[in-house]
């Protein structure tokens, strides 16, 4: 079975979606990217969509996973090039994706990712205060 | 009711869904229907494919381009010799799911859609038709 690639960029993991997956593909994504969060103490997940032409309630349940799981990895995940058609279309679908941020393009998603991870930092180090 | 262009897949594993998709994007763009409306039939073929596939145990597909004198469009039907439904209203309803899923797949394809008929018969198995016109 073909697997994604998922690249290293300093601290964060940088993934993006070329094929059209099917389930098992999606499925074997969200666990090599659970894995590699923890084996690179990776603080951020960028998920490149642009090539994807539809996002279905099995796709569309998958990056809400990976979000989930990453947020409890303490790494924070944002999705990137969503297609307008892709995005109209989800919606109606009923699908809403509350857990996830979205930015255009990558450059934008790296600048997004940078910003959170920093307030993550923050907010912990707020928290140590207590 | 006129049927210009027919193609009959078989749906026995994930990678059918696949090539449900694919059958049916290519399908959706020669009858014209602009991009917004090809993803939406597209999502919804994905959708119906996957519960034939999941649920029914496998299928068949026919993807049609069809035609009744003043419009065009796709039209697709889903057929398996599965378990059946057993309350279909309850299924069709945002969020019910007898698996793992959303419950999103029935209810979202009747919205993505122009036309959504389903027809099912306990120990007989599942029928879902949907059709998008273009414009
Ligand atoms: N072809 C079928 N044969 C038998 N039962 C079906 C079939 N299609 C759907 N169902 C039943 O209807 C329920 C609702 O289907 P629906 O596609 O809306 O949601 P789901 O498949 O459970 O989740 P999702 O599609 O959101 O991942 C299913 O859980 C299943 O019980
Ligand atoms: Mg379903």
């Amino acid at each position: 079975m073909e697997r994604i690639p998922i690249l290293r960029m300093g601290d964060f993991l940088l993934v993006t979606i070329q094929v059209d997956m099917h389930d098992r593909v999606a499925l074997a994504l969200q666990d090599d990217l659970t894995n590699r969060i923890v084996k690179n103490h990776a603080r951020g997940v960028l998920i490149d969509i642009s090539a994807l032409d539809i996002v279905d309630s099995f796709i569309g349940r998958t990056l809400a996973n990976i979000a989930s799981m990453a947020r409890i990895l303490d790494a924070q995940t944002v999705l990137v090039g969503m297609q307008p058609a892709v995005a109209i279309t989800l919606v109606e679908l009923g699908i809403s994706l509350p857990n996830i941020r979205t930015a255009l393009n990558v450059e934008k998603g790296v600048s997004l990712l940078r910003a959170e991870v920093e307030n993550n930092i923050m907010e912990r180090d707020a928290n140590y205060d207590i | 009711m006129q049927t210009t262009t027919s193609d009959r897949l078989t749906v026995r594993a994930e990678e059918d869904v696949v090539k449900v998709r694919q059958a049916t994007r290519s399908l959706a763009q020669k009858t014209g229907l602009n991009l917004v409306d090809q993803t939406k039939v597209v999502t919804a073929a994905s959708e119906l494919a996957r519960n034939t596939l999941v649920y029914g145990g496998g299928g068949e597909v026919l993807i049609e381009a069809i035609s009744d004198g003043m419009r065009s469009g796709v039209r697709l039907t889903f057929e398996d010799k599965g378990p059946g439904i057993a309350d279909i209203e309850l299924a069709m309803k945002d969020g019910f799911t007898s698996g793992t899923g959303l419950g999103l797949g029935l209810s979202g394809a009747k919205r993505l859609a122009n036309e959504f008929r389903i027809e099912s018969r306990l120990g007989e198995g599942t029928t879902v038709v949907i059709t998008k016109w273009k414009g």
